[in-house]
């Protein structure tokens, strides 16, 4: 088993310094993302949530193309978008994923604007890479509290609004008629997705930031049951699968091609994206309680017979 | 502006116009506008895979299209529908992401297919986009009806045996042979911008389905000249003009259709209450 383990992790894979940083601040995203990601799945903006990781990643390239600390160009362009997003309508049912898809058009557009200027000036072209899949080994460790710190407060508005939120995202009529500010606390939520997200973004990259946020919890709703469980649940998810994408990363630079490693964000979406297909295999628990029901009744009613004749 | 090289360009990009603004008002219509973001991104990654193993880049944009189609298709029928494509969409990129690292290419080629190389396109390059472009239109036109029933009524389609499901999928599949042509021209982004923005503004100005696929390939053709031009002049990408051109539409139509609604309150076409 230990022999197992050590090919599983390289020995030295916790003493390196970025790797703990990137366990760290991993953990942490995947846990907020995984518990906000529940009520994003619930109600249908996905897209929103997908949209929102490009437009802050924008936002970051702008900071990055005028010399500012890229945090902050996440997340201001993050919460802006989320409030234009608000404006024009995403919590409607109809025509919310054009809206969602024209913002998300335009800023890809100015994504493009930037990352020109910011090539001509730096000379870099790594940019779109970097800008897409991010990388979870280069945080610099100046900014982990302050990562940490906004995700919590994203968590914590979500835990502290769930029950609300449950009722709002799932009926709003009878959310209206007992007094739930509908509209105020989906534009809270929106504004949380958009703080989880901007970081993650940050992070770990648009990709595995959607990854992350819908993966999870997708999986979680089919096998838990009740929103507290299914975060709990989301949140576990996400912590394993980028757990396992790192350790496996740090593997990977001992495979093929020799010299650098395969991708984090690789391992972490093959991950969420297996543990999602597995649920296919787990039988909804209603129907499977429906059929313990079912041959218990038929049990009885046979021995009904037998004890008749 | 208009020199040797230039033509193709001119006439590349027309073509993508015109298929972006068809397939794109029924990505409006039927709300298929994450499929329409989903399957363009993922194509990307199957041309970073096409690369890294030396093939033609068109089969890996072709292979990976068609099995993100069939991908959000299949899932899309035990879950949410939006669920299935933000997994699929993650899927192909985190495979993209692979196969950019282990080919280890430029970082130019990533752009490239991400943002569009329009100003290069080749002569050669133009008649598979053009045979491949045409084809997607004559699979709209075989299908129109049908389609056209079951994305505005699925109900009333499904009572008429026009299966929802089968259409998604065909519509899909249309999604994927229109992207596999056009993402090394535009560039996956832009070619989702081209098929949104252009449609969502033809559908604020009318509801009548011909006017508005006229009016969606109309604004398609006006981004994408207008972009070519101003980016000619200026050097700035032609995604930032076609995202932010889109957008300008999307937003003209809104107001449009808001000032058209407020005016038939006025004569009291429609009652107050019931514009919400």
């Amino acid at each position: 088993m230990g022999r197992f383990l050590s090919y599983l992790f390289e020995p030295g894979l916790l003493s390196s310094g970025p790797v703990r940083v990137a366990v760290l601040v991993g953990t942490v995203v995947a846990i907020t993302s995984g518990a906000v990601g529940v009520f994003t799945v619930t109600r249908g903006q996905s897209f929103a949530g997908h949209a929102l990781a490009d437009v802050a990643t924008t936002g970051g390239s702008g900071a990055f193309l005028i010399g500012l600390n890229q945090f902050w160009g996440f997340l201001v362009f993050g919460i802006g978008a989320a409030a234009f997003l608000e404006i024009i309508g995403v919590q409607r049912r109809r025509g919310r994923d054009v809206a969602t898809g024209v913002v998300l058009g335009a800023a890809l557009g100015v994504a493009a604007l930037f990352l020109y200027l910011g090539a001509a000036r730096t000379s870099t072209t790594g940019a779109s890479f970097t800008v897409l899949f991010g990388s979870i080994f280069v945080i610099a460790p100046s900014t982990v509290p302050v990562l940490i710190a906004s995700g919590l407060i994203a968590l914590l508005v979500v835990v502290l609004l769930s029950r609300v939120l449950l009722l709002s995202s799932l009926s709003p009529d009878i959310a209206a008629a007992r007094g739930v500010p509908v509209r105020a606390v989906g534009a809270a939520y929106l504004i949380a997705l958009a703080v989880s997200v901007s970081l993650s973004a940050m992070v770990i990259g648009a990709v595995l930031s959607t990854a992350l946020l819908i993966g999870p919890a997708a999986t979680a709703l089919r096998i838990a049951k009740g929103p507290v469980r299914a975060m709990a649940v989301a949140a576990l998810i996400g912590v394993i699968a980028t757990w396992l994408g790192i350790a496996l990363a740090y593997d990977s630079y001992y495979w093929p091609p020799y010299g650098h490693g395969w991708p984090v964000s690789f391992f972490i979406v093959a991950f969420v994206v297996v543990f999602y297909l597995l649920t296919y295999l787990h039988r909804p628990f209603r129907s499977r309680k429906a059929e313990v029901a079912g041959a218990a009744a038929a049990r009885s009613g046979e021995r009904a017979c037998s004890a008749a004749s | 502006m208009f020199s040797g090289f230039m033509m193709n360009t001119w006439i590349a990009a027309t073509i993508v116009a015109v298929i972006a603004g068809v397939v794109g008002f029924f990505a409006v219509l039927r709300g298929s506008t994450f499929a329409a973001h989903a399957i363009p991104n993922g194509a990307f990654a199957g041309a970073a895979g096409a690369s890294l193993l030396g093939i033609n880049t068109l089969i890996g944009l072709a292979v990976f299209s068609v099995a993100g189609a069939l991908g959000v298709g299949a899932l899309g029928r035990r879950a949410r529908h939006d669920v299935a494509t933000a997994l699929v969409l993650v899927l192909m990129l985190g495979l993209g992401a692979l196969f950019i690292s282990v080919g280890s290419q430029y970082a130019q080629e990533t752009y490239a297919l991400l943002f569009g190389e329009v100003f290069g396109v080749s002569a050669g390059e133009v008649l598979p986009i053009a045979v491949l472009g045409a084809a997607s239109v004559a699979a709209i036109v075989v299908v129109f009806r049908p389609l056209m029933l079951s994305s505005a009524m699925p109900d009333i389609a499904d009572a008429r045996g026009v299966s929802a499901r089968r259409m998604e999928i065909i519509f899909l599949l249309i999604v994927a042979l229109a992207t596999s042509m056009t993402v090394p021209v535009v560039g996956a982004l832009l070619m989702f911008s081209l098929m949104i923005g252009p449609a969502a503004a033809a559908r604020s100005f009318t509801s009548r389905p011909g006017l508005a696929i006229a009016l969606s390939v109309a604004f398609g053709l006006a981004t994408v000249w207008t972009g070519i031009a101003v980016s000619y002049e200026t050097n700035w990408p032609l995604g930032f003009f076609v995202g932010v051109l889109g957008a300008a539409f999307y937003l003209a139509g809104r107001a449009w259709a808001a000032l058209r609604r407020t005016r038939a309150v006025r004569v009291g076409r429609i009652p107050a209450a019931a514009t919400g």
